[in-house]
């Protein structure tokens, strides 16, 4: 190899000399991620094929996974950065999340008395990109009011912590003090148990809209990709096919879409974070936090850091997630979605960027999304039967030897179920497997890859281990 | 192409790759002659006093071993001085400056740097990743270099450096085949070599070693004694608190002995293996 080659080839070999060394094909994540997605749609569309689901909804429910896969997939990347890298034990996910979509709400809704708006509150009338920025900053420093004092602790006591700052969070959006004030000349507020309803622009439009902005300079209107290309052209060639009404599904598709973009960047940053000095010593604290501190690193500060910047990525991923849906209410917020994405991450392998996206896919497609489409499906294919509405009912035909009561009764409560069938996976997971799906997996916390430099004088009995010749 | 060209011509042969082993990890120039002063400590825990005025100076370049049967206050000593403990009373000054009551990073950050009693490694992370902790004001560890591309390449630049330090430490401690090993795999001796090699890429100029040779079988145990010797001689100041009194009594040229929180005696190994009280703290009075 030629000096000049190897330099071209840097980064190639370089991917090479990781995956040797610490023992895992780094490229081979990809695919098995994208053997992994390619797999769930595959059951999806063949589930919905067969039982001749219609076109309409599975188009639908494609979309749905489309986003829930996303969306916990963002937010076991976050957790992973608390949990995973830095040993920070955060269950009080939903809680920043809540933080996030609400204050982009209040942020970026309209002026109060503007416009047609039901709203008992109003906003300050931000664009809504200052309205998301805002949420993650508040999210961020919610984080910091908490770990100021916690982080000091050990890990149990900030579990505690969180958990209880994300249930003030929830109660502090019931309370009816805080449900409408006059700040500074606007009517805004939390709006008690009746939620905000989230009437600020379309955020899907917003974006295509922000985007066309050197199209419309060139053709001279006004969202031109909203209006020609996004109406025009894709939601018209989807009307062929769905010819009532096609733009929500379409609308569907494109949110999934820009949220499956998001994921990358969401990756791409916790990768980054994770690969370098600043996530070696994030895994040094999670090993061992005194050791850490005793080689001469302000432990603190660190624990500070990737907290902060968790909570605000997490604030953005409550905003993704509810802020499309029209309206939040404080309810919603509750401790559960905190377990969902801890489940998500379990499942992946806390420690592991690559396992927190497939966990995320898995927990999305089989334990989230799953057992409804599973309950669609059949309801379809059975030609929507009524279903008992007593336990009574459903058990007693068998003891005519009649099941299907039942069945259809276990059908018909697989939202409760569903929870079970989590702690189920849980409880098999933490015994079989509790270093996630994947088995435990290396990823070196370094910006470069670890290989063994070539010596340079020519003395050394040791041998490059990527076989590379020295230039002498 | 070579950073160290004066020491690559200096030496010739087999030794060449340990001694540019040594000129890289040296970092213990400096011109204070009493680096390490204690005066008046004291810590109590509730009503218990484990450490009663206890005062010494070690010199530099020097070996000096605490000594003191179990309970005499050796352990929490050194934990004052290396800000694991807050001490109650008294003064700890490093290379002329006052590190009383500093946080453990910050009198790390100075120079002076601990191991454990109980060798602690960062189990989950290899070998390799262990040591590239270590070294001091890493410009990666700033979150935004680390994540913004056009800093990343910095970044980068100094990971290959100390990728190369921690490699040649490995090779200088013969653990360098271990290298890409969970540390939680490596024997209780390879804990503790790998913990030494460690402290050392910090760049200390003092190493407090607590109870280095515990659970270390003898043959490890004269590797590491070698190494520490080897250091020394670089110029590196150490203390070393030690239960096995023969080994310290050959090793050291100075020694300290505690009992009940207090300093019994020190001098040289002669003086204090002749010192009636340390026959009778260690031995309770029959002789």
């Amino acid at each position: 190899m030629s000096d000049d080659e190897s330099g071209g080839e840097y980064g190639q070999s370089a991917d090479d000399q990781r995956a040797v060394v610490m023992g895992i094909d780094f490229r081979n994540d990809g695919l098995m991620l994208l053997t992994l997605l390619l797999g769930i749609y595959i059951i999806y569309l063949l589930a919905g094929l067969v039982i001749g689901f219609p076109f309409r909804g599975l188009m639908n429910q494609i979309g749905q996974l489309t986003f829930w896969i996303a969306v916990f997939a963002m937010a076991s990347l976050a957790l992973n950065l608390h949990w995973g890298y830095t040993g920070l034990f955060n269950i009080g996910i939903v809680g920043f999340m809540a933080t996030g979509v609400y204050v982009t709400g209040i942020l970026s809704k309209p002026v109060f008395g503007s416009g047609t708006s039901a709203a008992e509150v109003g906003g300050f009338g931000l664009p809504l990109w200052i309205g998301i920025i805002g949420g993650m900053v508040a999210a961020g420093l919610l984080g910091l009011l908490a770990a100021l004092p916690a982080l000091r602790l050990r890990a149990d006591y900030l579990a505690i912590v969180t958990i209880a700052l994300s249930e003030i969070v929830r109660f502090s959006l019931l309370s009816d003090t805080l449900s409408g004030h006059n700040i500074a000349g606007y009517r805004v507020g939390l709006g008690g148990g009746d939620g905000v309803i989230l009437d600020y622009p379309d955020p899907l439009e917003s974006l295509i809209r922000a985007l066309s902005a050197p199209f419309d300079l060139v053709f001279g209107e006004q969202g031109w990709l909203w209006n020609e290309v996004y109406l025009g052209v894709v939601v018209d060639f989807v009307g062929n096919y769905i010819p009532n009404n096609p733009k929500p599904v379409v609308d569907n598709f494109a949110y999934a879409a820009v949220l499956l973009l998001i994921l990358g960047g969401f990756y791409v940053l916790i990768q980054r974070m994770g690969n370098s000095p600043f996530g070696r010593v994030l895994k040094a604290i999670r090993e061992d936090e005194d050791v850490t501190n005793a080689l001469g690193k302000n432990t603190n500060m660190f624990k500070i850091k990737s907290f902060v910047v968790g909570c605000a990525l997490m604030g953005l991923v409550g905003i993704l997630w509810f802020g499309t849906q029209g309206s939040v209410t404080p309810n919603t917020f509750r401790p559960r979605i905190t377990f969902y994405i801890w489940i998500a991450l379990i499942i992946g392998g806390a420690g592991s960027n690559s396992g927190s996206v497939m966990g995320g896919a898995v927990f999305a497609a089989f334990l989230f999304q799953g057992p409804r489409y599973f309950k669609n499906v059949i309801e379809t294919a059975l030609g929507n039967p009524e279903a008992p509405s007593s336990f009574g009912q459903a058990m007693l035909p068998i003891s005519n030897g009649d099941v299907v009561p039942f069945l259809l009764y276990t059908l018909d409560s697989i939202r409760q179920l569903q929870l079970f069938m989590m702690g189920v996976v849980l409880i098999v997971l933490m015994h079989r497997r509790p270093d996630g799906m994947l088995g435990h997996r290396k990823e070196p916390a370094s910006s470069i890859p670890l290989t063994r430099p070539i010596k340079r004088s020519g003395g050394g009995d040791t041998v490059a281990t990527d076989g590379g010749e020295t230039d002498e | 192409m070579s950073s160290e060209p004066e020491t690559s011509g200096t030496t010739s042969g087999v030794d060449d790759a340990e001694d540019r082993t040594l000129t890289t990890l040296s970092g213990a120039g400096d011109t204070a002659e009493v680096p390490l002063k204690v005066s008046g400590l004291e810590k109590h825990f509730g009503g218990i006093t484990a450490v009663d005025g206890v005062g010494f100076e070690i010199d530099k370049g020097s070996m000096t071993g605490l000594i003191g049967p179990n309970g005499a206050g050796k352990s929490t000593t050194f934990n004052c001085i290396t800000g694991t403990h807050k001490p109650d009373a008294g003064r700890v000054e490093f290379n002329g400056q006052d590190i009383t009551g500093l946080e453990p990073y910050q009198i790390a950050d100075r120079g002076l740097v601990r191991t454990f009693q109980i060798a602690r490694e960062l189990g989950e992370m290899t070998v390799l990743e262990n040591m590239m902790v270590a070294p001091k004001h890493q410009r990666g560890e700033a979150l935004w270099r680390s994540v913004l591309p056009f800093a990343r390449n910095s970044v980068n630049q100094q990971e290959q450096e100390i990728l190369e330090r921690a490699w040649e430490t490995l090779e200088f401690f013969d653990i360098d085949h271990l290298a890409n090993e969970y540390a939680e795999n490596l024997s209780g001796g390879q804990r503790k070599l790998l913990e030494l090699a460690r402290a050392l890429l910090t760049d200390p100029q003092m190493l407090l070693l607590d109870e280095p040779f515990a659970g270390v079988n003898p043959s490890l145990e004269e590797r590491l004694l070698e190494h520490i010797h080897e250091l020394r001689d670089q110029g590196y100041t150490f203390l070393i608190v030690e239960h096995d009194m023969d080994l310290i009594m050959k090793n050291c040229e100075k020694v300290i002995v505690m009992h009940q929180g207090r300093i019994l005696t020190e001098g040289t190994p002669e003086d204090v293996r002749n010192n009636e009280d340390v026959i009778e703290a260690y031995l309770g009075g029959e002789v």
